[in-house]
């Protein structure tokens, strides 16, 4: 009796840190046995990945890599995702960002897959005629607004200082009314929601998102009329890499392949977890209930 | 007459005295600068086509029929607000429900001075564009007119310049309204940083080195709101926040003492000021809700209609266009 | 005075976006105005950084308690202002400029910049995010407790949404007969997620939405029309 109030006792001044070293063990010990998890496809993630495999070969793209380091770990993998499928399908794909801070995430992204996975082989992705990199338009919402009517206004230049009306992916091209698809994992301010006031919904650009887990509930309101398809957290680009892995198997049902199911492992513990926290922390506030009432 | 008389009497500020002549002042400059601007623009018509002599000019609305109906909206809202802080001018009682939050704020400053500890005001982490951070400042002023009665420290780190400037006006100008000029300290109301985290980091490293019995979130906040307020839990501090971006309220809710849900962000400085005008104004938001409900549930009611009546057949058996379309076309479109 | 010309410009350009917003022969008002918030946010950060060094100058100075984050402070904002005033490059690849070995593009990878960027900022920011994780385990702990009705319903909520979050949501499944065209039957948490989160917490935020907006006219009109100066604060 004694040493279960006592524990009891120890539990109502647990320290948090006990709960913080719960956590870390949680999330690193997947991490450092890579135990990853699939997922299985939601409908909003679906509907973009049907989208983006019935668009004809050759279909302009708009990349919005709009998310700093602070959201990397949740919306880097998506935007890797999005650009891989693209170059699958043989899209012609227009990067850019309106973070400042975004500007290396963007490159990493096109290091990552254009370069490394599509630069090479029989066809491969061609700086100038398969993509562009337009780099970082300052302005906010301001700035998408411009690119919608007209890109060269927004930024006459690429990231490397090459004149647009010299790259023969942008023949033809005067704003982002001439894309098919316009793609944004996004992270806050400017993101998503200003993507569908100034660019989707007033001009009829199809309009897809990727977005934190937080930021879901904001932007469900807009899916599916003003959003094409939408991305949340991880988990969402977890379901977008396990369609590319079933539809494309080599090379993307290899793990290393897909860090969101990666991610999807200590994800997953780390829910696990929580719930079980909220099963104790209700379990001490019942138990404690119960010693005040048997008390009196 | 009555106003003037109140004026005199020192119960009005200044400002009610002052409004007639700013409001001359304003429209002056405003139809000032439009007529310049209309001598530019017929200064730089040019023919459109020279060749056929029409000399047709460049036509430039002066009005977009298309936000007719949002127009038709702001105004019926705005006078119903400047309507009823009229009322409320005039000495008619309006009711205002009491806000838990705001009534709070005097206890957490009386606490903070019990126990010798300074208190923490965060104005969120955006610029002063933002309404948010203008309601924040606001609150800010009423705070610190407190702190300065108790000579309770306040610090007030910012996350841009132009707020960390306003917010010096507004603690210094409360210094000197509570009666106590030299409690206004600028080295407490500073500049950190706009980087998101790096003022977090900056602001939970205060929190944990001088353990505030106090702590204010009232602002824009994003991702660091969860952060910020479970630190504050963690050195004890009884806890305000307040936002109107919707997705941090769960985690203000879940972590701090009291919450100003959305609209109570913006009503906080007019509660707290007690003037009669400022309430007036809360009552005016409550009928322009009740307007919002009524048509909530009249579209509510018409979308229902259009989706259990029969629909029309057009001449190819297709179903026709919903019925509901001319609402859609004609109001909120504009016409 | 000081305070009234600050409130004739504010209800100045704050009328003017208003009208600018309806009127197109005015929209050339609101872009000078937009300009000019601009140029003066600039300005701003000038100022925000000289009080900046100000403040941690005065912290060392007085060897106030924390005065050597100051320090770190200070050090790391030097070293950045001068690395990208002075836009420290790569080595060019041109052989024309190879004897200038810092010349070549300062945001390339394997520059100064890059390298702060890279190896400092990046890490330190996305860990400070990361601690969201173990504040929200303890927020969790402490908040999810079943003390009246209401809690009862945020805590079985909270369960719902977790569980349908991640693929555990088809352990609930496990027990369950499959059903009658060999698909495994499940307990619907996946489908009471999206309920959740599209049904209840949408029409929730939009209701919360409708009165920030009207609370954001309330102010704004307050704010425009000299009612409210507390901001600039108050009326002296």
């Amino acid at each position: 009796m004694s040493s279960s109030v006592t524990i009891l006792d120890r539990l109502n001044v647990l320290d948090r840190r006990w709960i913080f070293l719960a956590m870390a063990l949680a999330v690193a010990a997947p991490i450092l046995l890579g135990i990853g998890s699939d997922e299985s496809p939601s409908p909003p993630t679906k509907r973009l990945f049907d989208r983006l495999e019935e668009l004809p070969e050759g279909s302009r793209i708009l990349m919005a890599i709009d998310f700093d380091p602070n959201s990397a770990a949740e919306l880097s993998p998506m935007a890797l995702a999005f650009t891989r499928h693209c170059c699958l399908r043989r899209h012609k794909i227009y990067f850019v960002t309106t973070w400042g801070t975004g500007v290396p995430l963007l490159d990493a992204t096109i290091k990552t897959v254009v370069q490394s996975e599509f630069g090479r082989g029989d066809r491969p992705y061609q700086y100038g005629i398969d993509y562009v990199n337009l780099g970082f338009v300052a302005g906010d919402a301001v700035a998408i607004s411009q690119l919608t009517s007209d890109i060269r206004k927004a930024r006459s230049q690429d990231m490397q200082g090459t004149s647009l009306d010299s790259l023969p992916v942008m023949n033809d091209v005067v704003s982002l009314q001439d894309m098919q698809l316009l793609i944004t994992p996004s992270a806050g301010f400017p993101g998503a929601k200003e993507w569908v006031q100034y660019a989707g919904t007033p001009y009829k650009i199809p309009l897809a998102a990727g977005c934190t887990g937080v930021q879901s509930t904001q932007l469900f309101p807009y899916y599916p009329d003003q959003l094409v398809g939408l991305v949340t957290g991880i988990r969402g680009a977890n379901e977008y890499e396990s369609m590319l892995a079933s539809k494309y198997p080599v090379p993307y049902a290899e793990m290393s392949k897909r860090p969101a199911s990666l991610r999807g492992g200590p994800q997953r513990w780390a829910h696990r977890l929580m719930i079980s926290l909220i099963v104790l922390g209700n379990a001490i506030h019942f138990a404690n209930r119960y010693r005040r009432s048997s008390h009196s | 007459m009555e106003i003037t008389q109140r004026c005199r009497e020192g119960r009005i500020p200044r400002c009610r005295n002052s409004g007639r002549r700013m409001g001359l002042l304003l429209a002056f400059l405003l139809i000032t600068m439009i007529v310049c601007k209309g001598a530019v623009f017929a200064a730089d018509a040019k023919p459109v086509n020279e060749g056929s002599g029409a000399g047709q000019e460049k036509a430039v609305a002066w009005f977009d029929f298309e936000k007719t109906s949002f127009a038709l909206l702001t105004v019926a809202i705005c006078g119903t607000v400047i309507i009823c802080t009229e009322l409320a001018r005039r000495g008619k009682p309006f009711y205002v429900r009491p806000i838990a939050g705001l009534r709070a704020m005097e206890e957490a400053v009386g606490r903070a001075t019990e126990m010798g500890k300074p208190m923490l005001f965060v104005p969120g982490i955006e610029d002063i564009k933002e309404i948010d951070t203008v309601a924040g400042l606001m609150i800010l002023s009423n705070v610190a007119r407190m702190a300065a009665e108790y000579d309770t420290p306040l610090e007030v780190p910012t996350s841009r310049t132009l707020v960390m400037t306003a917010a010096r006006e507004a603690v210094q100008a409360a210094a000197i309204a509570a009666g106590r000029p030299d409690y206004y300290n600028e080295d407490r109301v500073y500049y950190v940083t706009e980087e998101q985290f790096g003022y977090v980091a900056s602001v939970c490293g205060w929190m944990n080195r001088e353990k505030p019995a106090a702590c204010f979130f009232l602002g824009k906040f994003f991702a660091e709101s969860l952060i910020l307020a479970e630190t504050g839990n963690a050195v004890g501090a009884i806890q305000i926040a307040g936002t109107a971006e919707t997705t941090q309220l769960p985690f203000f809710v879940a972590a701090c003492d009291y919450t100003l849900l959305g609209e109570e962000l913006f009503a906080a400085s007019a509660y707290l000021s007690g003037e009669p005008a400022q309430l007036g104004m809360l009552k005016g938001q409550d009928f322009g809700k009740l307007a919002a409900m009524v048509l909530v549930l009249a579209g509510c009611a018409l979308a229902t209609w259009d989706s259990i009546s029969p629909r029309v057949k057009t001449s190819d058996g297709q179903n026709g266009s919903r019925r509901t379309q001319w609402i859609t076309d004609t109001v909120l479109k504009g016409g | 005075m000081s305070k009234t010309v600050p409130v004739i410009i504010a209800s100045l350009v704050g009328f003017l976006m208003i009208f600018a917003f309806f009127s197109p022969q005015l929209l050339w008002l609101r872009q000078t105005a937009e300009d000019w918030f601009a140029i003066i946010t600039t300005i701003a950060m000038i100022y925000g950084g000289l009080t900046l060094c100000f403040h941690h100058l005065k912290k060392i100075s007085d060897s106030e308690a924390g005065w050597g984050f100051s320090a770190v402070t200070l050090l790391a904002f030097g070293v950045t202002v001068i690395v990208g005033m002075l836009k420290i490059g790569v080595v060019p690849e041109t052989a024309r400029n190879l004897n200038h070995p810092w010349s070549g593009p300062f945001l390339q990878e394997g520059g100064a910049f890059w390298w702060i960027y890279q190896y400092l900022f990046s890490p330190v920011v996305s860990t400070m995010f990361a601690l969201l994780a173990f504040y929200v385990a303890s927020a969790a702990f402490r908040a999810f407790r079943a003390k009246n009705v209401e809690a009862i319903l945020l805590l079985v909520t909270a369960l719902i949404v977790l569980l349908g979050q991640t693929k555990d949501r088809e352990i609930t499944t496990l027990f369950l007969p499959a059903m009658t065209d060999g698909s495994t039957s499940y307990l619907p948490i996946a489908d009471l997620t999206e309920f959740i989160r599209k049904t209840i917490v949408t029409s929730g935020q939009r209701a919360i939405m409708i009165g920030v907006a009207l609370g954001v006219v309330a102010t704004s009109l307050r704010i425009l029309l000299g009612l409210d100066r507390s901001y600039l604060g108050g009326d002296e």
